[in-house]
């Protein structure tokens, strides 16, 4: 393992770069995950529009390069996708998108912040619970 | 006259052999002594002859072993004892500081602290010196306040003055913050308590392994400290408490051991410090403390504190060296502990543990348990590296290279 393998040159770009970085007013959406482990936090909003699809995704929080630049990337990745696309959304897909980087099982819960947020959101948005695997 | 040798940490480093493991590839540097400590083979040794050759129940049973391990037991009490200048029976051996302070709360606190009373902490305790103050103020009413600090790391001696006036119930205060690593002036403060009518609680888990620690001369009323983060097990640590007002509190845990005698309806309490050891204790744990106490004076106190001030002082040359460098807490070696507390520019603690780990470097990335002295700092979590006998200035070497490499990586 290498820094090379975890702070992908794409990690570290949307870090020092964040997309979709703050708050609307308009938003159907909302919730907030901390990691307390780290400290690591975020807040997720969504504006739904025609269709039930994600009009607009943003968010704010403060933390680790890889917490930040997930849920920076996620806010891209989710962008007119269904309110649906969120309930099968893994932990693979979010591995996937930050260029697979070589996590262990501490960094892990950093990499999936903003997709435990998300989730949390839409399922309370669409009245689903949140399956205890994803927690 | 000869000068006294200094402490050689490469000849110490060889009874330790979780450091000849490599991570990644590297020599392992550990320098999370804080959190806790590596074990020499004379610890390893005496639990694993505790339970080869002596394991029974204390205190109890008359037979060989039984004598044998009540023996290993109760001497390790003495040595602990022995090195803190307090007596056999002020001594409790508890889980860990969190247990000792848990205790404190339960036993004295429940009993002694009414609606309206004052408690005082300090805004640079570990948790477990400052959320059970928390809760026995909400469950009694009492009201808690906490001495906040100067820009340099040092308690506002000042506020606490002013909280003293107040007639507080409790001063609860850390001997060596864990994160900016002051040195408090215990023997001050706890004077000053006494004066004013308040116990005294101290955390000591940071300051008795690292230096001299003379509890006649702090002259506290309660002092708690955990065996491993002074080479012992895990699970074991000690409450030592003044001789009459362990006797005049309640027992903390019920059930065997404690008692003197069990009537149908009601019981009487055994002697200090039974009365708060209720069931089996964890006597192999306390055993391996006794081996690490043995351990620690073999070397030499004064000189643990010597090596690490040497420590500290190369840390404060080098380590700024590291462009963007933020040390926390006070700038003079003497007074301050041998935690280190920085970040590096803005990138996050958790990004510098993981590419400092790469490179075998083991340092606490986080809020360190003390999140309103995180508050206070300004800081969501800090990087901590912290020394012990076994590290030497290859350590800080090693740290100032890794270092280095999140700069690069992060294009500092």
């Amino acid at each position: 393992m290498s820094s090379a393998d975890i702070y992908k040159e794409i990690i570290l770009d949307y870090y020092r770069r964040p997309r979709n970085y703050g708050k609307m007013d308009d938003h159907d959406i909302e919730a907030h995950d901390t990691n307390p482990l780290c400290g690591d936090e975020v807040d997720i909003q969504v504006k739904v529009g025609t269709g039930g699809t994600m009009e607009k995704v943003m968010y704010t929080g403060k933390g680790c390069a890889i917490s930040q630049a997930s849920t920076s990337m996620l806010t891209e990745l989710a962008k007119d996708k269904p309110l649906e696309w969120v309930k099968q959304l893994s932990k693979e897909d979010v591995v996937k998108m930050l260029g697979n980087p070589d996590l262990g099982p501490a960094r892990i819960k950093c990499a999936l912040l903003g997709m435990k947020a998300l989730k949390t959101g839409v399922y309370g948005y669409l009245g689903a619970a949140l399956d205890k695997s994803e927690d | 006259m000869l000068k006294p040798q200094a402490l050689d940490a490469k000849k110490i480093q060889a009874d330790f052999p979780i450091l000849k493991r490599k991570v990644n590839g590297k020599r392992l540097v550990y320098l999370d002594n804080a959190a806790t400590t590596q074990k020499p083979q004379q610890v390893i040794n005496a639990l694993v002859d505790y339970y080869s050759k002596i394991n029974a129940n204390v205190h109890r049973s008359v037979h060989r072993l039984g004598e044998e391990s009540t023996e290993a037991f109760e001497g390790s009490r003495a040595k602990v004892a022995g090195l803190i200048g307090g007596k056999p029976e002020e001594v409790v051996f508890t889980r860990g500081t969190t247990e000792s302070i848990n205790l404190v709360r339960f036993a004295w606190g429940e009993k002694e602290v009414r609606e309206g009373d004052t408690l005082v902490a300090t805004l640079m305790e570990h948790h477990s010196n400052l959320v059970p103050w928390q809760l026995l103020a909400k469950k009694t009413g009492a009201n808690l306040k906490l001495v906040g600090l100067n820009p340099d790391g040092s308690l506002k001696m000042d506020e606490m003055e002013k909280f003293l006036n107040d007639s507080p119930k409790l001063v609860a205060v850390t001997h060596c913050s864990n994160v900016v690593g002051t040195i408090n002036d215990v023997a001050k403060i706890c004077a000053e308590a006494r004066k004013a009518g308040a116990v005294s609680v101290v955390d000591g888990a940071q300051a008795v392994p690292h230096m001299p620690v003379d509890l006649k001369q702090i002259g506290c009323d309660f002092y708690a400290f955990s065996g491993h983060k002074m080479l012992g097990p895990t699970g074991i640590g000690v409450l030592y408490g003044r001789r009459a007002l362990l006797e005049s509190i309640d027992p903390f845990q019920a059930g065997g051991e404690m008692i003197r005698e069990v009537f149908n309806d009601h019981a009487t309490w055994n002697e200090v410090p039974y009365k708060f050891e209720a069931g089996t204790v964890n006597i192999a744990d306390a055993v391996g403390l006794g081996a690490a106490v043995d351990y620690l004076e073999g070397i030499g106190m004064e000189k643990v504190r010597e090596h690490e001030i040497r420590l500290l002082k190369y840390a404060m040359e080098v380590l700024p060296g590291v462009k963007g460098l933020t040390v926390y807490g006070p700038r003079e070696p003497e007074r301050r502990g041998d935690v280190l507390a920085f970040n590096l520019g803005d990138v996050h603690p958790h990004d510098v543990a993981t590419i400092l780990d790469e490179e075998g470097i083991a340092i606490r990335s986080g809020h360190h348990c003390a999140q309103p002295l995180m508050r206070w700092l300004d800081v969501a979590a800090t990087n901590r590296a912290s020394f012990y006998v076994y590290n030497d200035t290859e350590d800080i070497d090693a740290l100032a290279a890794g270092l280095e490499k999140v700069r690069r990586v992060f294009h500092l």
